[in-house]
């Protein structure tokens, strides 16, 4: 019994812990989808993550800290569009800007505005999303096997949690059955052809963009509103590069996406937990092995040794209309 | 790679343009010290007379180019055969390894001059190795260099870590780094070479590795542009498909390039390592391979323009530490900001002033931007 408790537990912290990397992830799908390049979602998450924080603690509300977060994400993803769609830059230089201005930016203001060593105040009860509790959790913890399942794994987590997988049907949905879906992944393999059907090529990216700014903006607001009571200088710590190795291993389809994030939270869960201690038969694992898994699967993979990944055609190329 | 855009006369293209772009970021970095709540123009001055005001400024500032004179001209490289190489930094980082082999062997039997040259060879072959696989994915897998390289960074990342709170530690220590290395691992100073100009310095850690910068600036130039493996290279960068069909080897090209990208990657840890603190210890690269990406992009990929560039980023780098002396709302991450804005409006945005550039030219002078020929062949 003891080992399934410590496997729900495993599993409820996986959760938590892809929460951020399945937002971010699917912030990608949008963009890289319509054919741009996006090496910037951690500096996006990251300045979602400040002006989230930063907002409810002057505010005192979790839902105008969540706004201003996807404000600020989206102010920062048109930064990119009107750099690599408006003036046809190189989208990975744009994209490595991205996360300077907002590794750099975040530090300062927030010393300057809250003189705390780069952090937000300390959230308040309000301020950030709480745990929600489904009815009857409480009541069904002790039913063996289904009640740790429904307590711990399906019920008490925040909003956030379960907007983040909601938002995996509906990400399918937009991408696969609306005809904004169909042109976004129109322009990223073929943008000729949308421009000669009549559609703005550019209108389109901007429109993704704008897609991937919200997503980046909650998946900020989580880390510093949900995961943590408030913002901590360099906190997004590599997620939106994980993000974007999921988004490769996904091979850039929203529900292979969901299962690659839990896949990488899962790791990282187990790296938490096991701390170095030794698994059976396998012995110890060195904690910085299992942290950098997820980047090894993504390269081997890349490689073509687990099957093939093949990005949008379109992807990484500005669309030049007069030639 | 081409652009939509029309010609400039090279004065304006390699000269005008960038220092614009360099304008403009500099002002944009300028309201966020407003923000912040000081005076732009004061921080402007203590930065630059912090970076050059003193012997000490003007010896550090050196210091901190020559590392990026290293990550700059590993960035170019790639560039100038296409190829976008993020990985600058976990190249560096891996070659710390190389360094510390080589250093923790011998430098308590041999003289420095002999250490150096070895290390040279360790730092630039484990830079090179680290960079080798993602070549080969690239160029025989077909995967992206970029996603590579930065996966590449965080198991460089990740290895160094496990080496270094493990193996690497001496017994008994606590900190995450290699013991201190002994004398024959320490490089000498340069410091007296500013002091002939009648400057004193207190303490500061320029040391013969700058030379070492300036002599692979050269080389990179002659490589790039006087040999045939140069020429390949900038062709393939150009257009890969002129390079197939010239019968230029794809994976060799590729290979090559990214193998001396990560060369010059791998000595970049020379000079903080050997030169500066004499011992290993956890992130020494701290972003330099990332100003790296700025100071290529800044330099316009060419040898002159990446020394240039690094002198700015260095004195950036120095001026910061007294400028978050003075100010102390502003700390040493608005580098990190500047940094972001140089690389946004001289990389992503190089274009953004061009075509207004170009109206003004015209309008003075229609030879300069090659509209007469055109007139001529209507006539």
């Amino acid at each position: 019994m003891d080992v399934f408790i410590a496997i729900v537990q495993i599993l409820d912290s996986t959760i938590r812990l892809s929460v951020p990397l399945l937002l971010a992830c699917l912030a990608g799908l949008f963009s890289e989808r319509s054919g741009i390049f996006d090496i910037g979602l951690e500096g996006k998450m990251l300045v979602g993550a400040f002006a989230g924080a930063a907002a409810a603690s002057v505010f005192h509300s979790a839902f105008i800290g969540l706004g201003m977060a996807i404000l600020i994400s989206v102010a920062f993803a048109m930064v990119h569009g009107f750099a690599s769609i408006t003036h046809r830059g190189n989208q990975i230089v744009s994209g490595v800007a991205i996360n300077f201005i907002a590794a750099g930016s975040t530090i300062i203001l927030g010393q300057a505005w809250f003189q705390q060593g780069g952090r937000t105040p300390a959230l308040q009860p309000g301020e950030r999303f709480d745990a929600i509790v489904w009815p009857g959790a409480e009541a069904v913890r002790d039913v063996p096997i289904i009640g740790p399942i429904y307590a711990e794994l399906i019920s008490g987590h925040s909003l956030l949690v379960y907007l983040a997988f909601l938002m995996v049907p509906f990400t399918w949905w937009v991408l696969f059955r609306t005809r904004f879906g169909l042109r976004l992944r129109a322009v990223g393999e073929n943008p000729a052809a949308v421009d000669t059907a009549g559609i703005s090529v550019a209108w389109l990216r901007y429109r993704a963009l704008i897609c991937t700014g919200i997503l980046t903006g909650v998946a900020g607001a989580y880390l510093s509103m949900v995961q943590n009571g408030g913002f901590v200088k360099d906190m997004t710590a590599g997620k939106g590069y994980i993000a974007l190795a999921a988004l490769i291993f996904a091979k850039w389809k929203p529900v292979n996406a969901m299962f690659a994030c839990l896949l990488f939270g899962f790791l990282d869960a187990a790296a938490i937990r096991l701390q170095g201690s030794p698994l059976p038969i396998i012995g110890k694992v060195p904690v910085q092995f299992m942290q950098a898994l997820p980047y090894i699967l993504t390269v081997i993979l890349l490689a073509g040794f687990i099957g093939k990944a093949i990005p949008p055609r379109a992807g990484g190329v500005p669309y030049v209309k007069e030639r | 790679m081409s652009t939509p855009y029309a010609k400039l006369p090279a004065w304006a293209d390699y000269g005008l343009i960038p220092l614009i772009n360099l304008a403009v970021a500099f002002i944009v970095a300028g309201f966020v010290v407003l923000l912040v709540g000081e005076n732009p123009f004061r921080a402007a001055v203590i930065l630059v007379e912090g970076a050059f005001g003193k012997g000490t400024g003007i010896a550090f500032t050196l210091f901190y180019a020559t590392t990026f004179i290293f990550t700059g001209l590993s960035v170019a490289v790639a560039a100038h055969c296409g190829l976008f190489n993020i990985g600058t930094e976990g190249q560096a980082y891996i070659a710390g390894l190389g360094i510390a082999i080589v250093c923790l062997s011998f430098d308590s039997v041999l003289p420095w001059w002999l250490t150096f040259p070895m290390a040279i060879v360790a730092s630039a072959l484990v830079g090179a190795l680290w960079a080798l696989i993602p070549a080969y994915l690239q160029a025989r897998r077909g995967s992206h260099i970029v996603i590579t390289t930065i996966m590449f960074n965080f198991i460089a990342a990740s290895i160094m870590v496990y080496l270094l709170v493990g193996p690497l530690k001496p017994a008994g220590s606590q900190a995450p780094q290699t013991r201190n290395f002994l004398a024959g691992a320490e490089l000498p100073k340069l410091n007296w070479i500013i002091e002939l100009f009648g400057a004193k310095i207190r303490s500061a850690p320029l040391n013969v590795t700058f030379l070492l910068a300036l002599l692979m600036a050269f080389l990179v130039w002659l490589l790039i542009w006087r040999t045939k493996l140069g020429y390949e290279m900038r062709t393939y960068g150009h257009s890969p498909k002129a390079a197939r069909y010239a019968g230029i080897s794809e994976t060799r090209i590729i290979i090559t390039a990214m193998m001396i990208s990560g060369a010059l990657a791998g000595m970049m840890a020379l000079n903080p390592v050997m030169g500066d603190q004499h011992n290993v210890a956890i992130d020494f690269v701290s972003g330099a391979g990332f100003v790296g990406i700025a100071v290529a992009l800044m330099g316009r990929l060419h040898p002159v323009g990446i020394v240039l560039a690094a002198v700015l980023f260095g004195m950036l780098y120095q001026g910061g530490a007294e400028l978050a002396f003075e100010m102390p709302a502003i700390s040493r991450d608005m580098i990190v900001i500047i940094q972001g804005l140089v690389i946004l409006f001289a990389g992503a945005l190089e274009h953004m002033f061009r075509p207004y550039i170009q109206a003004l030219f015209a309008s003075f002078s229609p030879r300069s931007v090659g509209m007469e020929a055109v007139k001529g062949k209507g006539a």
